[in-house]
């Protein structure tokens, strides 16, 4: 059985550069001397840390456990001492973000794994078990996956679907797993399927990954359909797969539960597995190091490990190429070689060529740039409105519909780090409305000085501050407060960058 | 084929391509063409061509100082060149080299350099610089090929005498007229098709020579079309409003409207349509704008020619439309993913 092709606009051929990593088996890397575990590594709150420095921990141990309804746990990856909590660089942008770090102590031992969740466990056994577990999205957004399950048990969710394509160039790390653990990823599909009671599942690879494609159809499982999509960039991403396999399309800045779907990596769907019936928390994963190096290939990663320690596994020399964690599409160059990999990094890539200067000439409207947008965006235009700060103007056009993924860039003649001004001009607005949302907040707060000031000149008898005079007033008050409570709850869970919140030592 | 791009933010990866090469691929495709020119008006287009390519690059250099900009990369980016041969191309084979040049000045200093340089021009610059001419010198505008097929084209010592402006007596010889025009002032004369397409400025599909130069246009428009550097709706919608609004007067009326085939292969047609109305800089970039605009180029090329005062209308079509294609893109943005049905 193939899979529904409902085709959506736009997209580019890139050069894959696969095989230079995908030919061989997967390796686990030697343990490295430490490992690094950002409490804020992904979308959501930080993780709040049930260690401290000096503490013994073992393997698979929980470190931290998730602070809010958005936000993840995190478990040692192997046995060792708690040296410190403390800020330490994390991709992306090398930001100091308060992180455990475990001195490793090369026993590896670790703790009993938890039961399996018997076969009829509901949807809430689920979520509460990825929640424990620490599973979050390994596609690259990070989104836990107990939050997704959740969404899925309180809305209705037509379609599952499975995203094993790995439509960035040179990454392999999800095509390995697949061919090297298809029963797992099945199996972890079905049970995510379950827990939604999703109508139909869908598992999707590439067309030119018949490795892949062959291991999971050798594991058919009821209810549950494998196949290829076309090789066009960005294929893979969320809100394209989702138009071209049901044909349903996820809604201007919504999300994909919106259109009756829900969308787990095929890495997510094997650590489902790991966690639901082998009982382990997520605390490995594979990565592709690949590019400018003697052994590209994947590596069975504990999360933690230093980038530096996989790069020289890999046959690295160093040198002055550009070191990008994730693809070259999407990826953030790494200015330090310490940062850790984390949950959601799927690649580290040295480039082989050195960056050559290609300076930006004037944009010539050739429109290539909307041609291949995966949203059908006025890139042109976004860029002139950008670039000129008209901001307005670029929201009008749906400048936070862009994914970011770069195919505008990829082609454009002129050179124009087209990417590079979206994502400027979109930390404009939201610095703008952070802004105010402050003023806003000061206002209020001013209001409220002002008429306890008239209050007590008035000689209220009552030294509450609250003016227990207007019963309608005090009524509107309190509902102030509850929204002011809400909208930092709000402010807390959103993905913004960390400002200033740090977990101290517990 | 890609090139590692230098810029910290994503992507780092980059296809091949430059302004300089995209320009660099519109004149190859305009070689075709340029052959064509000196294969009907023997070597007067070639020296046309290359007074045309050195006068453009000497006003870009001149422009580009004054506005302070460097040499490199904006002279090698291709655009003078593409731009002096566009211009070249629709000149008269033997006008005068004062002509190229105040057309080129025009064209570069006032409609390219004067809006913004390359990329912020909102009229087609060798069109401008074509109009400009022939609405100043209309008369110095008409020396085009001798209308009597026994006539043969100048030679190169003839064609050189006349781009230095001299031997002007020998003007009355070559004042030929093309086939848009010589079908324009015999019908007006109340003559009828069929009494005049015998004439020997009739070729086979459409003017004699512009034939052959329409016929070298569409091979380099299609090369242009495989490759990439344009697309088809521009083209297309341009050719097709063509021949369509043609074959309706010419069904109608078939002794008074000129056949659609002419149309098609007679004057600028193929250039204006493969060349000039897919200029990125001046049409729209959303495909639905440039169905839309070509379309509209190809409607008014043919009411231009048909009932305007000039015989023929690339220019001034692709001109007007020029003029209204920010409108155009403004309301054509294509449809987002997930935007409200």
């Amino acid at each position: 059985m193939t899979l529904p092709r409902h085709a959506w606009r736009g997209g580019v051929r890139v050069p894959r550069h696969k095989n230079l990593s995908n030919t061989e088996p997967s390796r686990a890397p030697p343990l490295p001397a430490r490992l690094i575990y950002p409490l804020r590594s992904h979308i959501g709150t930080a993780a709040r840390p049930v260690v401290g420095p000096g503490d013994r921990v073992l393997k698979g141990q929980c470190l931290a456990e998730p602070d809010s309804y958005v936000s993840q746990a995190l478990h040692a990856a192997t046995s060792g001492t708690v040296r410190d909590i403390l800020d330490y660089p994390v991709a992306p942008g090398d930001v100091m973000t308060a992180s455990i770090v475990i001195e490793v102590d090369g026993e590896d031992r670790g703790i009993d794994p938890w039961p399996s969740l018997p076969a009829d466990a509901d949807g809430d056994a689920i979520q509460r078990r990825l929640t424990e577990a620490g599973v979050i999205g390994m596609g690259g957004a990070g989104f836990p996956s107990h939050v997704k399950v959740r969404e899925g048990l309180t809305r209705t969710v037509r379609t599952l679907i499975i995203n094993g394509v790995e439509c960035e160039p040179y990454i392999t790390c999800d095509d390995r797993l697949m061919r090297e653990h298809a029963a797992e990823i099945v199996a972890g599909a079905r049970w995510l399927k379950r827990a939604v009671n999703a109508g139909e599942c869908f598992i999707a690879v590439e067309e030119d990954m018949p490795e892949a494609l062959a291991a999971l159809q050798a594991h058919p499982a009821e209810g549950v359909t494998i196949g290829t999509v076309p090789a066009i960039y960005p294929a893979g991403g969320e809100k394209q797969l989702i138009k071209l396999l049901t044909g349903r399309e996820v809604p201007s800045k919504g999300l994909p539960i919106q259109a009756g779907v829900l969308m787990h990596n095929v890495a997510t769907a094997r650590a489902v597995y790991a966690a639901v019936v082998e009982g382990r928390p997520l605390t490995s994963r594979y990565v592709t190091v690949t590019g400018g190096m003697t052994r590209p290939g994947n590596w069975r990663a504990l999360i933690g490990t230093p980038v530096s320690h996989l790069l020289q596994e890999g046959g690295w020399r160093g040198g002055d190429q550009r070191v990008i964690m994730g693809g070259p599409m999407m990826g953030m160059a790494l200015c330090s070689l310490e940062v850790p990999v984390t949950k959601v990094t799927n690649c580290l890539l040295v480039q082989e060529a050195a960056p050559a200067f290609l300076a930006a000439m004037p944009c010539i409207r050739c429109g290539e740039c909307l041609r291949v947008c995966p949203v059908q965006l006025n890139a042109r235009a976004l860029y002139e409105y950008s670039k000129a700060g008209d901001l307005d103007a670029a929201q009008d056009l749906n400048l936070f519909d862009c994914i970011e993924c770069g195919a505008c860039a990829y082609v454009c003649p002129s050179h124009i780090p087209l990417v590079g001004y979206f994502r400027a001009a979109k930390a404009a607005i939201a610095a703008a409305e952070r802004r105010q949302r402050a003023a806003a907040e000061n206002r209020g707060r001013y209001e409220r000085h002002q008429r306890r000031q008239a209050a007590d000149q008035a000689g209220s008898a009552t030294a509450s501050p609250l003016p227990a005079a207007a019963g309608e007033d005090r009524e509107a008050l309190r509902a102030e407060i509850a929204a002011a409570v809400e909208r930092v709850r709000a402010r807390r869970a959103a993905s913004e960058p960390p400002d200033g919140e740090r977990g101290g030592p517990a | 084929m890609t090139t590692v791009s230098s810029g910290a933010s994503s992507p780092h990866l980059h296809q091949a391509t430059s302004v300089a090469l995209v320009m660099r691929r519109v004149l190859v495709a305009l070689v075709p063409t340029l052959i064509a020119m000196f294969y009907c008006y023997g070597p007067g287009a070639l020296m046309q061509w290359l007074w045309a390519i050195l006068v453009a690059h000497a006003v870009e250099a001149l422009m580009l100082r004054w506005r302070g900009l460097p040499l490199q990369p904006h002279l090698s980016d291709g655009s003078a060149a593409v731009t002096a041969t566009l211009f070249a191309l629709a000149m008269p084979p033997w006008a005068p080299w004062w002509l190229t040049v105040l057309g080129l000045v025009f064209a570069l200093a006032l409609v390219k350099h004067a809006y913004g340089g390359l990329g912020h021009n909102l009229f087609n610059p060798a069109m401008g610089g074509y109009v400009f001419l022939l609405l100043c010198f209309p008369v110095a505008m008409k020396a085009w090929a001798p209308i009597d097929a026994g006539h043969a084209a100048p030679g190169w010592i003839e064609s050189l005498v006349r781009l230095a402006g001299g031997a002007s007596s020998m003007a009355d010889g070559y004042s030929g007229a093309t086939v848009l025009e010589y079908t324009r002032t015999q019908l007006r004369a109340m003559k009828m098709l069929s009494e005049i397409t015998a004439q020997p400025v009739y070729g086979m599909l459409g003017d004699r020579n512009a034939q052959w130069v329409n016929v070298a246009a569409l091979l380099g428009g299609l090369w242009l079309l495989w490759t990439g550097v344009i697309r088809w709706q521009i083209p297309v919608a341009a050719l097709a409003a063509l021949f369509l609004t043609a074959a309706a007067f010419h069904l109608a009326d078939g002794d008074r409207y000129a056949s659609p085939l002419l149309h098609l292969f007679s004057g600028a047609t193929m250039p204006g349509a493969f060349f000039i109305a897919t200029d990125p800089i001046t049409a729209p970039g959303t495909p639905r704008g440039r169905l839309v605009f070509g379309a509209a180029v190809g409607l008014l090329i043919y009411l231009i020619r048909t009932f305007g005062n000039y015989p023929d209308g690339v220019a001034f079509a692709v001109l007007i439309m020029n003029g209204a294609a920010p409108l155009i893109e403004r309301h054509t943005q294509p449809r987002i993913l997930g935007a409200p049905a």
